[in-house]
């Protein structure tokens, strides 16, 4: 009898694990090993030899290491200040009592609005078309400055729209849990403080900050994930062709090693995927480690 | 320090928008709190009573009125300025500090002359902290405490700054029944050794009538009475004052006066020597009011008694007792029921624990015997 109530949790679980075994685990583990294999061809099924040749090239080649740097400065730029600008929005909103259900909606519009509709969007504002120069360089023209392609033009205006796109996309999800975490405080620990005699700004630091670290954290951790594997912005801003706009990423560098012009890589696709797996893996543990250490303050 | 309550009055926008009228949570509470006393805000739930106290702290702008500390106008002083030490019913200890660092939180935020090294801050910590007897606590997390350690931290931290003012709301009501009698006393002590003027809210008048110097009894944002506890027991202003006193409760019949006679029921209780009233009539009768004597006035029937050791209290009926007091209820000594007999059960009052009301008003009628 013991024994068949073990067999039934097993038997129940045995959907999930096929499901997760056939669709993550299995190919996670061809990936690591294609990731060894040398030129790999998947229509033959055959390859040269193993080694960690793979590693070695991608690790050398200019267009992986543009790539890394521009997945890195996305990440450094974007997430810190993202999570920082929702947080002050959210502060905001939670001050207010008229319109606060009105901004909340616009706030979170761009979270249920179209990609494509975005980018569209992104055009009019920065893209440089034969009829005008984009609505910002209108305004730059207004106050007296000199017109800049953003979409073709110097590294930094690119970025410059790469990280406004980015964290543009990713405010409204982080303004909502942020909102929702601010207004779980219960309201007895403002009263608390206010009649101690507690200046605004402490109360802030003291009270409201701690009490939505475990929010903030998340929202970190799951933009440092998200950030590292952007690749869909990239294109809807600069189009297909990122290697030659210098605006690749790690997870469009992959893309583009299997399925681009210059496709047809496997192994090499591989052997990034498990460089990026390994990055984003040191990333988050070291974000847990942090989170751990200013919690042990808390006694949880 | 003395609080004066002036005319106060707070008035709150009806949820029901429909209804249109303002919810009157405290109606012109006129009232002088002496210096140093423990005083009870007492009444039942809705009462208005948490809202005064919120007044008086400034979390709460009152709509009309004025609030004094001693001389001081503190009616448009903010919460943050009129130090007052406030204890919340749930406690409001901040769950990621420390026991000793929830303390210290209020001594933080002194300014100028007043601000203290942490040496000194240290040390008025650890002295609250005696006060309320946690000092082998101060590196706990408040999830690590119970809720009478809690409670007592709450206390330290409204303490250590040292108030003008202690404002407890419900301090008990989270608390076990044996926890309550002994935090009751404690806070008790902590206000006799201190001399800050208390003010506690509470809805369980056993808690207000047992430690407060004097009680402010409400009932609708009204200030019912307000007196000793053995004041305001004794001499009920109106019948809801009666009967909110006292364990067990006082025993309510339908009654009536005339021609210079007491009434309960058709049983003519009590001689008026002087009653400038006649007709119906609510009587009150304290539990300690009766005289078991077969031939007293009050006929009773059903009669049973429950032996509570020292006293025994004799449980029996009445037909003109009011509908939401089921049995009437008299506490005597034991050597009174000796020879008690429950067949025929009748009793004497004593004068000094009847109370006449108003049938309509519930005002009190006072008569002389």
């Amino acid at each position: 009898m013991k024994r068949m109530e073990k067999y039934k949790g097993w038997l129940y679980l045995l959907p999930a694990i096929l499901f997760l075994g056939a669709f993550m685990i299995y190919p996670l583990f061809d990936v690591f090993v294609y990731s060894f294999e040398e030129g790999y061809n998947f229509a033959s099924g055959t390859y040269f030899g193993t080694g960690t040749y793979n590693y070695s090239y991608v690790l050398r080649d200019p267009y992986f290491i543009s790539a890394l740097k521009n997945t890195f400065l996305i990440v450094m730029i974007t997430v810190p200040l993202s999570t920082g600008i929702a947080l002050v929005i959210s502060l905001c909103l939670s001050s207010i009592e008229k319109l606060r259900d009105l901004f909340q909606t616009f706030f979170f519009l761009p979270y249920v609005t179209n990609t494509l509709a975005v980018g569209l969007i992104f055009m009019i504002l920065f893209k440089k078309t034969p009829y005008s120069d984009g609505l910002v360089n209108n305004l730059i023209h207004l106050f007296g400055g000199s017109t800049i392609d953003f979409i073709e033009g110097p590294y930094s205006a690119k970025l410059f729209v790469m990280c406004f796109y980015t964290i543009w996309v990713v405010l409204p999800f982080k303004i909502l849990i942020l909102t929702s975490a601010l207004a779980s405080v219960p309201r007895v620990y403002y009263n608390a403080a206010m009649v101690d005699g507690t200046p605004s700004y402490r109360i802030f630091f003291r009270i409201t900050l701690p009490m939505i670290s475990p929010m903030i954290f998340y929202l970190v951790i799951t933009g440092f994930i998200g950030a590292f594997k952007a690749y869909s912005d990239e294109v809807a801003i600069f189009g297909t062709d990122l290697n030659s706009a210098g605006m690749n990423t790690i997870v469009g560098y992959i893309y583009d090693m299997l399925y681009g012009n210059s496709g047809g890589y496997p192994s090499f696709a591989s052997a990034t995927a498990i460089i990026l797996f390994v990055i984003i893996l040191t990333i988050t543990v070291i974000n847990l480690g942090v989170k751990d250490r200013s919690s042990i303050n808390k006694g949880r | 320090m003395k609080i004066i309550l002036k005319n106060l009055t707070k008035r709150f926008p009806n949820r029901n928008k429909k209804a249109g009228t303002d919810v009157i949570a405290v109606n012109n509470l006129d009232f002088d709190i002496p210096d140093g006393k423990l005083v009870g805000l007492l009444g039942p739930s809705g009462c208005g009573k948490s809202t005064t106290l919120n007044l008086i702290s400034g979390l709460e702008k009152p709509t009309e009125g004025r609030i004094f500390f001693g001389d001081d106008d503190v009616t448009e002083l903010p919460a943050m300025n009129r130090g007052v030490g406030l204890v919340f019913q749930s406690y409001a200890l901040y769950p990621h500090l420390t026991v000793f660092k929830n303390i210290r939180f209020p001594l933080e935020n002194l300014k100028g002359d007043a601000k203290l090294s942490k040496e000194e801050m240290a040390e008025r910590v650890s002295k609250a902290a005696a006060m309320v007897q946690i000092g082998d606590l101060m590196d706990r997390h408040p999830s690590e405490l119970s809720g009478g350690q809690q409670q007592r931290v709450a206390i330290a931290r409204a303490l250590v700054k040292m108030p003008r003012v202690l404002l407890l709301d419900e301090p008990l009501s989270n608390l076990d029944a044996r926890l309550r009698l002994q935090t009751r006393e404690e806070i008790r002590r902590i206000q006799k050794e201190t001399g800050i003027t208390t003010i506690f809210v509470t809805h369980d008048q056993d808690e207000a009538m047992s430690i407060c110097d004097l009680i402010l009894l409400m009932k609708d944002g009204i200030l019912m009475q307000s007196g000793s506890p053995q004041d305001v027991y004794d001499d009920p202003e109106n019948l809801f004052v009666a009967r909110f006193l006292g364990t067990p409760p006082i025993n309510v019949f339908e009654g009536s006066i005339s021609d210079g006679g007491l009434f309960i029921g058709k049983d003519r209780v009590m001689e008026l020597k002087s009653c400038q009233a006649e007709g119906p009539v609510v009587v009150a009768v304290r539990p300690e009011g009766f005289i078991p004597d077969e031939n007293g006035p009050l006929k009773c029937i059903d009669a049973r008694t429950e032996v509570m050791g020292r006293d025994v209290s004799i449980v029996s009926k009445h037909d003109s007792l009011f509908d939401d007091c089921p049995v009437m209820r008299s506490i005597v000594s034991a050597d009174a029921v000796k020879n008690f007999d429950t067949t025929r059960t009748a009793f004497f009052l004593k004068p000094g624990k009847v109370f006449v009301f108003d049938s309509k008003t519930g005002a009190r009628i006072r008569f002389e015997v």
